[in-house]
């Protein structure tokens, strides 16, 4: 069967480490994981501008604002790197926003947390970020080209606003009694959170069997998960604040940090929409969207005019 | 008034109507039509506020009270800022928000391209750096002035409505005091009422374009130059300045 053929030529390229590019033969669920993970991580970019958006008009310095919006601005462009790349696939950006809109597809749980101070913000950038380019780096290496090459690109700009978040927790940790609180508190309130990022333990997810095998995911959730919290503690340390997990320690035999048990109900609940800012996030989605549709038209029927008009002349 | 309370003064005007401009922009951050959009006016916020760091630091320097930029922006006193009103005024509908800048920036074109001529030195290099992002505001402006206005007819509403609501915000942009006389005189900024012309001419020929009406009420908003603002300005400030003034001898 021509399909079988296909299949196989697709596998081999696979194993081979080649990269799938958008006029390959694929097959349909291998279509669909990845329509369904890179639209994921667009919305998640996108999303994501609202909880930080939250602090730029309160930043406490210029420098701190400008660094802020130009880091929001960055996600903004992720956004749209990766609604491209998720477009070679054969659909629409505007068909991912409504699914976006009727709950069909997801977005990073973290970003229906609340950001409520301005240690928030630097534990974002720190965890959610730090987070972040570890799953990021790892997917550099994935089999489809588009999204390996969005990326490559995106993983730099990742490890400035990693860092700038850093510096902001290092700046309030090491400064008055009461920065030195708003920092250990941020932390306290983001770091199980920020586990839960890299998704359920190996054994529970639903997706990863598959998509390690085509090689959509090079490293498991746990794997990556690991890798982050080997990285961070220490991070925490260097600054002084404590990590909010009596269990965590570090475990010389195999060579890496044991750690308590992740809330998974918790997990659920707001992944299901039960967080503490899940509808406020899609409001803001939707309002915008909404109030916006004006504005499009407008553009559109502009557009449709000149190109009349050129037409006629 | 000396020449250099006259230049301390002049430099809060140019950086606050940067900054509270920019400010207002920001605000647009995940709420604009489409991403694009999103991205362009919080572009355009990033480059005010830029401007806004460089001409607040040389009018602390000027100012020469050992105070920073941010000193300046974090933690004067609604009464002595010295933006234009139009710059605080919210952003409404998108319709306003592209009205505000489309009136601003074809000023600010004006303005600039001025200051790059002044005789100091600091003004005239800010000036030089920055009109390259004016030129880029007052295309986006203009471009969206002519969607919205010859878009669809509630686009066209919107936007007529958007010119009408503004239009009171404009004359205050060219009003001149002492300060000003005494850094014409310096060579060190124009004389505003030679912008005003080539203003109007500009903004005609762009409001006629995008099928608009130029609105023609005579009523005139002022106060800005005595730091006599809108009841906005409170708000933006408040905001702005809460983590300076809550925790003042924190470091950021």
């Amino acid at each position: 069967m021509e399909n079988e053929k296909q299949l196989e030529q697709f596998e081999a390229k696979i194993n081979a480490d080649s990269k799938i590019e958008p006029k390959d033969w694929m097959p349909e669920d291998y279509r669909k994981h990845l329509i369904r993970q890179i639209s994921q991580h667009a919305h998640s970019e996108v999303i994501g501008m609202q909880p930080e958006g939250n602090w730029i008009t309160r930043a406490p310095s210029l420098r701190a604002k400008l660094i802020l919006l130009a880091k929001i601005q960055d996600e903004g462009g992720h956004g749209l790197y990766l609604y491209s790349s998720c477009e070679t696939l054969g659909i629409s950006r505007e068909e991912l926003i409504e699914q976006l809109h009727n709950g069909k597809a997801k977005y990073s749980t973290i970003f229906n947390y609340p950001v409520l101070t301005w240690a928030d913000v630097g534990a974002i950038g720190w965890l959610v970020d730090g987070a972040a380019i570890v799953n990021q780096i790892s997917l550099q290496r994935t089999s489809y080209g588009p999204y390996s090459r969005a990326m490559v690109r995106i993983c730099k700009e990742e490890s400035f606003h990693q860092r700038q978040g850093y510096e902001i927790m290092g700046k309030l940790a090491l400064g008055t009694p009461e920065q030195k609180e708003m920092a250990q508190d941020a932390l306290n309130r983001l770091w199980w959170p920020t586990l839960m990022m890299f998704g359920p333990h190996d054994a529970d997810s639903a997706h990863t069997g598959k998509a390690m095998k085509w090689k959509i995911k090079r490293e498991t959730n746990d794997e990556l998960r690991q890798r982050f919290i080997d990285k961070t503690v220490q991070q925490a340390e260097i600054i002084g604040l404590t990590m909010p997990d009596p269990e965590l320690k570090w475990n010389a035999e195999k060579n890496k940090y044991d750690h308590g048990k992740i809330d998974w109900e918790e997990f659920k609940r707001v992944v299901n929409g039960d967080g503490p800012c899940n509808k406020k996030r899609m409001d803001n989605h939707l309002k915008a969207h909404d109030e916006g549709a004006w504005v499009r038209e407008a553009a559109t029927a502009y557009a449709a005019k000149q190109v009349k008009e050129q037409v006629v002349a | 008034m000396t020449k250099q309370e006259a230049l301390f003064s002049y430099c809060l005007r140019l950086g606050d109507n940067s900054l509270i401009l920019g400010h207002r922009l920001s605000e647009w951050s995940s709420k604009a039509p489409i991403i694009e959009e999103d991205l362009a006016l919080t572009n355009m916020a990033l480059d005010l506020i830029g401007r806004s760091v460089a001409i607040l630091k040389y009018a602390a320097e000027v100012e020469g009270k050992g105070h920073t930029e941010d000193d300046l922006a974090y933690r004067r006193p609604e009464r002595k800022f010295y933006n234009n009103l139009l710059v605080e005024q919210p952003n409404g509908d998108f319709a306003v928000t592209i009205v505000r800048q489309f009136f601003n920036s074809t000023f600010e074109y004006l303005l600039y391209e001025e200051l790059m001529k002044s005789k100091d030195e600091t003004l005239a290099g800010i000036a030089a750096k920055t009109i390259k992002e004016i030129k880029y505001h007052l295309r986006h402006a203009t471009d969206w002035m002519l969607r919205l206005g010859d878009g669809t007819p509630e686009s066209h509403l919107r936007a007529q409505k958007a010119l009408n609501d503004m239009w009171m915000f404009t004359d205050e942009l060219f009003e001149m005091n002492e300060v000003d006389e005494i850094l014409i005189k310096e060579g060190i900024t124009v004389d505003l009422n030679m912008l005003k012309a080539n203003w109007s001419k500009k903004i005609n020929e762009v409001i006629l374009e995008s099928t608009l009406t130029v609105p023609t009420s005579t009523f005139m908003q002022t106060g800005s130059r005595q730091g006599i603002h809108s009841e906005y300005l409170g708000y933006i400030i408040a905001e702005m300045q809460y983590l300076q003034r809550a925790y003042p001898n924190a470091k950021w």
